[in-house]
């Protein structure tokens, strides 16, 4: 009923709009990693012809990211950091999503409010809200110090001084990434729990299974789609975040590879560095990039069909 | 008998005492009370920080950990030592531009995702598939590479591109389509085109079709979009910096960004709940309108559910 152009013609605007502010800057990106560096002024020159490139700056990169190198390091704090954080996420965050979407019958809606409120304040001020907890005769130093807490980390050597946690402390940093990021891991796995349709359960439990066997060969296969849906969802910022490590902690000892494209667009003179850093980093997310659009993709096409 | 009690060894009292715990919380004909309490906890640590953070940008000092006083002189006062909210320059800035690149993301962003969100629904043709995918890929890429990238393409090839508000704008609405598109498309399918075919049948050009079925038919979705836009743009706080041109393009969260760099004041406090608040209502805002329109639809089509369902 509507005449074949009217579709393409809807989308156009859009798509333009990607190309030029989405698509272009990465080439922007590439250009400039592969480019070269005004000797006198220090600035880059980028590269806009792919035969011009000049490759020395990003394998410069790579030569400093093998093991006894300086982004060797932060390469591994930052691997360490993220998948640290995604542990605590799930261990925290999966308890929470299953007693929401299974248990919480009266309570639900208040619950989902309450779960989705985190989405509509600012990550910034959730952060300096630890900084208030965590200052200096705060509600949260006193509270752990109270609880006996503060000293267990202290005398299991999780942090290095008890009355300081916002000075270079990696306990504080993943604390941090928890707490910013896991209502972005919590409400798709929710989805995918509350999808699950109960009769299967009951299946399983009139079969003989115990509560554990049901749980483990039903429910778990079950929210795997969502599971590793909101792992990576969360994964991937983390591996670009730079300001929750300075907010909380500010120290070089805990900056990760953020901090370095950061430092070298904001602190240093030289962007090209920056670039290369970003090109590799851009490289190795691809992977899981691509898994979660495949994923995205498929739901789509399931609504569809 | 008292006598009994009293002899009766420390140990294993506490040892009752845990074995009663464990029997409470792992009881399985019972409420699931060990689920119970990490939901809520985790609901209450997820919370309590921020209600903190309010608490104090009404402290009566210029501390942010140790309590002295109500006072609202960090959102009114008129002293100049004192960088108050309402009467602070800076602060002000803050406010006012990230209101403004909120506002215009939702004019810009609103707009052209609901027309690539339609084209990418209904194209079935060269170049649909290559489109759904880049549109699919702002959501997964780390801001800090679209905030790289941005600042290299308006620094090296498009350098007709102000920094500050024009490139700040740009840039929101570059991350704000894909969220319009997820949302819309999802309420497209569901929705279906047998109401438009109806209307054709009854005689209805396309155009009517279009304007009078299909537009009320997506109106929640889209103040849904328009809602999420606005509290995504004013969250932002990568792209806003990496674009920004120095003190005039300041936005909130660069200002609170700033200040935790340096020395925080209740007032940072202030500007952060004056944000929050702001959110808080357009979001209320936004559900409400949402209600209206899809009062009567049966099912289980919640707000919260068309946007859980797509994972932002």
């Amino acid at each position: 009923m509507y005449p074949r152009w009217l579709w393409p013609l809807s989308a156009l605007p859009g798509v333009v709009w990607l190309l030029i502010l989405f698509l272009l800057p990465f080439y922007a990106v590439v250009a400039v990693a592969f480019g070269s560096v005004d000797p006198i002024l220090l600035t880059a020159v980028p590269a806009w012809n792919p035969l011009n490139w000049n490759a020395g700056w990003v394998t410069h990169v790579l030569h400093l990211l093998v093991p006894g190198n300086i982004y060797w390091d932060v390469f591994v704090r930052t691997c360490e950091y993220v998948v640290l954080s995604l542990a605590g996420c799930v261990l925290i965050g999966y308890p929470v999503a299953y007693y929401i979407a299974r248990h919480a019958s009266r309570t639900k809606s208040l619950m989902l409010i309450l779960l989705v409120l985190p989405f509509w304040i600012s990550y910034l001020m959730r952060m300096l809200a630890w900084i208030n907890l965590l200052s200096p005769g705060g509600y949260g130093l006193q509270f752990l110090s109270a609880t006996g807490i503060s000293s267990a980390l202290y005398h299991l050597g999780l942090i290095s001084d008890p009355n300081n946690y916002l000075g270079g402390q990696s306990f504080t940093v993943i604390l941090a990434l928890i707490y910013g990021y896991i209502p972005y891991f919590i409400l798709p796995l929710y989805a995918s729990l509350d999808r699950i349709d109960r009769s299967h359960l009951e299946a399983a439990r009139d079969l003989g299974a115990s509560p554990f066997r049901a749980f483990w060969h039903v429910t778990l296969p079950l929210s795997k789609t969502g599971l590793l849906g909101g792992a990576v969802l969360i994964t991937l910022p983390m591996f670009g975040d730079y300001y929750t490590p300075n907010i909380v902690s500010g120290a070089p000892s805990t900056s990760m590879i953020g901090n370095q494209i950061d430092l070298y667009f904001h602190g240093g003179p030289q962007p090209t560095i920056g670039a290369a850093i970003t090109i590799l980093l851009s490289a190795f997310l691809m992977i899981l990039m691509g898994y979660y659009m495949w994923t995205i993709h498929r739901a789509s096409r399931e609504v569809r069909a | 008998m008292s006598q009994a009690v009293a002899s009766r060894p420390a140990g294993e009292s506490e040892f009752g005492y845990v074995r009663r715990l464990r029997g409470w919380l792992g009881n399985p004909w019972g409420k699931p009370r060990f689920l119970i309490l990490v939901a809520w906890g985790y609901i209450v640590w997820s919370i309590a920080p921020v209600v903190v953070a309010v608490q104090f940008s009404f402290n009566d000092s210029r501390s942010l950990s140790v309590w002295h006083g109500f006072t609202t002189k960090w959102y009114t006062s008129t002293d100049p030592s004192i960088d108050s909210v309402l009467h602070s320059a800076e602060l002000r800035g803050a406010l006012s531009q990230s209101m403004k690149l909120a506002g215009l993301d939702v004019l810009i962003a609103t707009p052209i995702g609901l027309f690539l969100a339609l084209g990418l629904a209904r194209w079935r043709g060269r170049g649909s598939g290559a489109s759904n995918f880049l549109m699919l890929f702002p959501l997964v890429t780390p801001e800090i590479v679209m905030g790289v990238s941005l600042l290299l393409l308006f620094s090296h090839l498009l350098t007709f591109v102000p920094f500050g508000t024009v490139a700040q704008v740009l840039g929101h609405v570059t991350f704000s389509i894909s969220y319009v598109v997820v949302i819309l498309r999802g309420r497209l399918f569901s929705i279906g085109r047998s109401y438009e075919e109806a209307a054709a049948d009854l005689g209805a050009a396309p155009a009517t079709a279009l304007y009078r079925v299909l537009l009320p038919l997506l109106l929640p979705a889209i103040v849904a979009s328009a809602a999420i836009v606005f509290a995504i743009s004013i969250d932002d706080f990568v792209i806003s910096q990496w674009l920004s041109s120095g003190a005039n393009s300041t936005t909130v969260p660069i200002e609170i960004y700033a200040a935790t760099r340096a020395t925080p004041q209740p007032s940072t406090d202030g500007i952060a709940t004056v944000i929050m608040v702001i959110t808080l209502l357009s979001v209320v805002a936004g559900v409400l309108v949402y209600r209206f329109f899809t009062r009567g639809e049966s099912g289980r089509g919640s707000a919260v559910d068309d946007v859980a369902g797509f994972g932002i």
